[in-house]
């Protein structure tokens, strides 16, 4: 049975941003978009997180913090990169200590583009990633 | 025959706290103006959560949480099935201690700072869980719940003072703002999640079913003050124990969180009044 797509729990993690993104994430939890509609709650707990979402482009300080966050959710775990920041690097791309999207330090599955990315975009993101969620689970 | 009535309290009793749940986040969201998840969410939550992965720190904190799971449902089975309430009480007493020691086995930061929470939540209900057991008893003249619920005038009449006093600290126990201390039940953010900060997958399924068996604890406290001899009043003291949830998920919803302090002090006050003063009033007519 497939529980997991009714009940995704999700942890957002700030990498180097613009802050727009991060303010769309949670325009989500709003009354306006309300994703618990769809049981989905944010949990601010990796051991208690089923997908990771990511906004703003990682740094040379925040990889190891961004692998933690990954090595501590339980399996089946779907990453989610949030922004064009998180895909690419984006506006930072060139900055001296911007390493690029979060792809370069974790394996991502769903990729948001938009910047800032729209709350509608972004909610459409997770529903995407929990079909992978689904095809992990059968995997494991 | 009584065995099959034991087994079936203790696999009724989480269908009805887990709906209760799911009915309690359907209203918050209401309440703060979304349309709020299905009915069965939580049902969906501790499945999801059994198909995943248990990280395990040690084998400690996993096992302590299955010992607190056991102890609340005896809790449960002895409430439901009549028994002696005294005895149930220590044995959910014993439950709530279990689950603060698993908190502790994991040694995390946040883990620790949940436990101390919650026990400093312990400390500050239980005298007044205490004093609801002895005001029955002084009321009916029996610990058993089925002489409690078969007498001929309802506790509640005797005991108004001692009833306030258990609705004031159910909300410890049904984890609610303002006294959501070591964990909060819905999304509120503590310390990064408190007591359960170190739990994932079965076990943390285990610790949601638990809660869902203490909601039904929470609400058969209620339910003996009301219940009598007449049948007509088992259906008013069911209504009462909704009312009286309801109200809780209203107080969740329109208070902030309060420091330990003011939790222990609020408590022991209620407590202090509502319930030493309502036993001596009590000892005067009886
Ligand atoms: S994608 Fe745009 S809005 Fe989002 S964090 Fe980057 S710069 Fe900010």
């Amino acid at each position: 049975m497939s529980v997991v797509k009714k009940s995704p729990w999700i942890l957002h993690y700030d990498g180097t941003s613009c802050n727009g993104c991060d303010i769309e994430v949670l325009a989500c939890l709003t009354p306006l978009y309300d994703v618990e509609r769809f049981g989905i709650i944010n949990t601010g707990n990796p051991k208690h997180a089923d997908i990771l979402l990511i906004t703003g482009s990682v740094n040379e300080q925040n990889i190891p913090v961004v692998k933690q966050l990954y090595e501590q959710m339980p399996d089946p775990k779907a990453v989610v990169a949030v922004g064009i920041c998180a895909t690419s690097g984006g506006i930072f791309a060139e900055c001296y200590n911007v390493v690029g999207g979060v792809g370069k330090v974790i394996p991502v599955d769903v990729y948001v583009p938009g910047c800032a990315a729209r709350p509608e975009s972004i909610i459409d993101g997770v529903v995407k990633a929990l079909d992978i969620l689904e095809v992990k689970r059968k995997k494991r | 025959m009584n065995i099959l009535i034991l087994i079936g309290i203790a696999m009724l009793a989480p269908v009805a706290g887990g709906l209760l749940t799911g009915i309690d986040r359907i209203i918050s969201a209401r309440l703060q103006g979304r349309q709020g998840p299905p009915l069965l969410q939580p049902f969906y939550d501790v499945l999801k959560l059994c198909q995943k992965e248990s990280i395990e720190v040690n084998s400690m904190h996993r096992f302590f949480v299955y010992i607190s799971l056991a102890f609340v449902v005896f809790t449960t089975v002895i409430l439901l099935s009549g028994g002696d309430i005294l005895l149930a009480i220590f044995a959910l007493t014993l439950g709530s201690v279990f689950f603060v020691l698993g908190g502790y086995a994991s040694n995390s930061p946040y883990n620790t700072i949940g436990s101390e929470r919650e026990l400093l939540q312990i400390m500050a209900y239980e005298p007044m869980v205490l004093l609801t057991c002895v005001g029955l008893y002084y009321a009916e003249n029996s610990f058993f719940v089925k002489d409690i619920v078969a007498a001929q005038t309802p506790s509640i009449v005797y005991l108004p003072g001692v009833f306030v006093g258990l609705i004031f600290i159910l909300t410890f126990k049904l984890r609610k703002s303002p006294f959501d201390l070591s964990m909060s039940h819905h999304g509120h953010q503590e310390i990064v999640k408190g007591i359960t900060t170190e739990y994932s997958g079965k076990d943390l399924a285990v610790i949601e079913v638990t809660h869902w068996y203490e909601v039904i604890i929470a609400l058969a406290l209620v339910y003996v003050f009301f219940a009598t001899a007449a049948p007509m009043s088992h259906v008013f003291a069911v209504i009462v124990c909704l009312l009286v949830y309801f109200l809780e998920i209203i107080i969740d919803n329109g208070a902030a969180r309060v420091k330990w302090q003011q939790a222990l002090k609020s408590a022991w006050i209620v407590t202090g009044i509502m319930g030493t003063v309502n036993l001596i009033i009590l000892s005067f007519f009886k």
